[in-house]
């Protein structure tokens, strides 16, 4: 290891011992305070997060169902009538709803939920789906690249192959078909979790395309050649040696998967295919496409989620970019 | 590898809706029985069984799949279930002409705009005051998706400037006629908005693209060697630092357009677009076997078609590629 400490400085500086962890992780933050992307990405997702305590904190998990349907601070009154009163629902059963003195801080939708609640919900919904469908695709394609690009021949080949064919194909039109025979095959119903596996099979495309690329030059380095040499077996050489060399890299693709997951999954969403007991950002874009809350003027309830998603992507993708800086020193000077 | 990525797609194409288990005739008579019509149970039996033997579905699988490609191959496939007697071929000419005019003329004006503000903002002698300023906003929209961008400008300029028509191809109360020119106005002004959903959020992905190549190509020695010889500014600019940075470019261009295409069908539906993207989405929602496949194959297709074109004019912007000698 001590080698190839000259050519990759910050990922293999030893991985022995409590104070050189200690040591890298002080590096990593002098390191970020030169890094303006990777903070911007971090303080956008730290906002949400933020967010995100701030609406559990403010709401219970109950708010996030059917309520009333008003704007910020207007809830129903007896001037105001709940507008689930009707002949057959008594006035006595919609007012017992609004027992709870809680305020709607930011008004509740059109299927009457409180939408801070409903954010607080579907954040960590929508995060979810992201982080397993990334970390599946990011731990198959690494898996893959490493067996395209280290051992090449047929195996590279074959990879190669239905990685180029399956790019081909607009990854939506995949997805909305599993999703559909997934869906049937539950009886109609699916959870976020199993969207976020449907995503998962093919979020390992992006990841072996790129990092394959990157094994086969870092095949070719001295060290890795020097380790093949001296009588270590291909998964010892993968794993001892390339790996915690490109460990910075994966971790920036790792961001980036988990960003095209999260795209795929509020797109499938805005189509219909979600999970509709879900409060994910991308149902809320759904419901608010269906009941046409543009056209209505409803700002208060297609504001939100929008602001939201395009807060998440524009930190996902700062931070990416930050994490590719770091991965790939040579960028640096460039930008 | 085209005829490759052609054919894998078809037969993923037929298997996977298949797989489904969904039965299209049950969908097909449930949507009738919902239109009021009241169907006997033994006609019920008797119903599903013509159909399937009208849409070949009660054949065996693999007789099935050797139909569709040799339909595929014909551009035929057969009529749609949910609409029939339509032709899948009928729906799928009325809905291209609507994806490809938006989908074309917005991807290139984005490429266009993009690479040369790339160029621009990169160059050390250019106007990059101004740049600087209006880039890299973009930047910033490229992680947003155009449909998020599309809602946005619907409420905007639709909505509350109420300058442009909220959504569909044409007003619903005017008749389509291709040689009225009110008409192509009309046409002209709907797909404004969802082209410039598209534009605006692909633009800063151009840019972001050719800006980081223009740095490369500033370091090397031909672009030192231009300046000594004293050419002009504007010379060095598009002959030397954008010619060579415009390859990666095109490259890339041919790699994203399966994501540009799968954010246009997103934009179609929210704009309710009368492409491609419509007629799909309505084939999903009834199990329209048929339709589906169609409209995915002519997509395929359509990808394979638009890289080789690009593989093809490939050598034309870089002459060190050449397909006629090894």
């Amino acid at each position: 290891m001590a080698t190839n400490a000259t050519t990759e400085p910050l990922a293999s500086r030893g991985s022995t011992g409590a104070s050189d962890a200690l040591h890298r992780v002080g590096g990593l933050w002098r390191y970020m305070k030169r890094n303006p992307s990777i903070i911007a990405g971090s303080v956008m997702l730290g906002i949400i997060v933020l967010f995100w305590a701030f609406g559990t904190l403010m709401t219970s998990p109950k708010d996030a169902k059917d309520l009333a349907f008003a704007p910020p601070n207007k809830r129903p009154s007896l001037q105001n009538p709940h507008p689930c009163y009707s002949s057959e629902n008594p006035r006595e059963l919609c007012f017992a709803y609004d027992d709870i003195e809680r305020p709607h801080l930011l008004g509740t939708d059109r299927l009457g939920k409180d939408i801070l609640a409903s954010f607080s919900q579907g954040i960590p919904q929508t995060v979810m789906i992201g982080l397993i469908a990334g970390s599946v695709g990011t731990v198959v394609g690494t898996l893959l690249a490493f067996g395209a690009g280290y051992y090449g021949g047929v195996l590279d080949a074959t990879i190669r192959f239905i990685v180029d064919t399956l790019q081909t194909i607009p990854g939506i039109l995949i997805l909305i078909i599993i999703t559909i025979a997934w869906r049937d095959v539950g009886g109609g119903e699916m959870t976020f979790i199993q969207l976020s596996l449907i995503i998962a099979m093919l979020a390992w495309l992006g990841p072996t395309r790129v990092i394959r690329s990157q094994v086969l030059v870092m095949k070719q380095r001295s060290y890795v050649e020097m380790a093949r040499l001296s009588g270590m077996s291909g998964p010892e050489v993968i794993l001892k040696e390339m790996v915690p060399n490109l460990m910075p890299f994966i971790v920036a693709n790792f961001v980036l998967a988990v960003s095209s997951a999260i795209l795929a999954s509020i797109g499938l969403e805005a189509l219909g295919l979600g999970d509709f007991s879900s409060n994910t950002l991308g149902m809320m874009i759904y419901h608010n496409i269906w009941y046409g809350s543009l056209v209505n003027g409803w700002w208060w309830w297609w504001s939100p989620p929008i602001i939201v998603i395009v807060i998440l992507f524009i930190g996902l993708f700062m931070l990416s970019r930050g994490m590719d800086e770091w991965a790939n020193p040579r960028l640096r000077r460039r930008f | 590898m085209f005829v490759a990525v052609v054919f894998v797609a078809t037969s993923f194409n037929f298997f996977l809706p298949r797989f489904t288990g969904q039965d299209p005739i049950a969908t097909r008579l449930e949507l009738l029985a919902a239109e009021g019509d009241t169907i006997r149970a033994e006609d019920y039996k008797a119903l599903i069984e013509t159909y399937n033997a009208k849409f070949g579905l009660d054949r065996p699988l693999v007789l099935q799949y050797l139909t569709y490609l040799s339909a595929a191959v014909r551009f035929d496939f057969g009529n749609s279930i949910t609409k029939y007697p339509v032709r899948v071929s009928e729906l799928v000419n009325q809905a291209m002409p609507w994806s490809i005019g938006l989908l074309v003329t917005s991807t290139l004006l984005a490429f266009l705009v993009g690479t040369l503000g790339g160029a621009v903002l990169a160059w050390q002698h250019g106007p990059k005051a101004a740049f600087e300023l209006i880039l890299p906003p973009f930047f910033l929209l490229a992680a947003v998706p155009y449909y998020l961008l599309g809602l946005i400008l619907i409420w905007l300029l639709a909505f509350q400037a109420k300058l442009l028509p909220l959504g569909g191809g044409y007003a619903p109360t005017t008749l389509p006629d291709w040689s009225d020119f009110g008409f192509l106005f009309e046409v002209f002004k709907h797909s404004l908005l969802p082209a410039l959903s598209i534009v605006l959020a692909s633009i800063g992905f151009w840019a972001l693209g050719m800006r980081s190549m223009m740095i490369t190509m500033q370091g090397e020695d031909y672009m030192l060697q231009a300046e000594a010889k004293g050419l002009t500014k504007i010379r060095t600019f598009f002959r030397y630092a954008v010619r060579n940075a415009v390859l990666p470019q095109t490259t890339a261009l041919a790699l994203t357009l399966p994501h540009v295409v799968s954010g246009a069908i997103l934009v179609e539906r929210i704009f309710g677009y009368p492409g491609i993207g419509r007629v799909l989405y309505e084939a999903i929602t009834g199990f329209d076997y048929f339709v589906i496949q169609g409209v995915v194959y002519i997509i395929v297709l359509a990808i394979a078609f638009a890289m080789l074109v690009i593989d093809v004019v490939y050598p034309l912007l870089d002459p060190r590629i050449s397909y006629s000698s090894a």
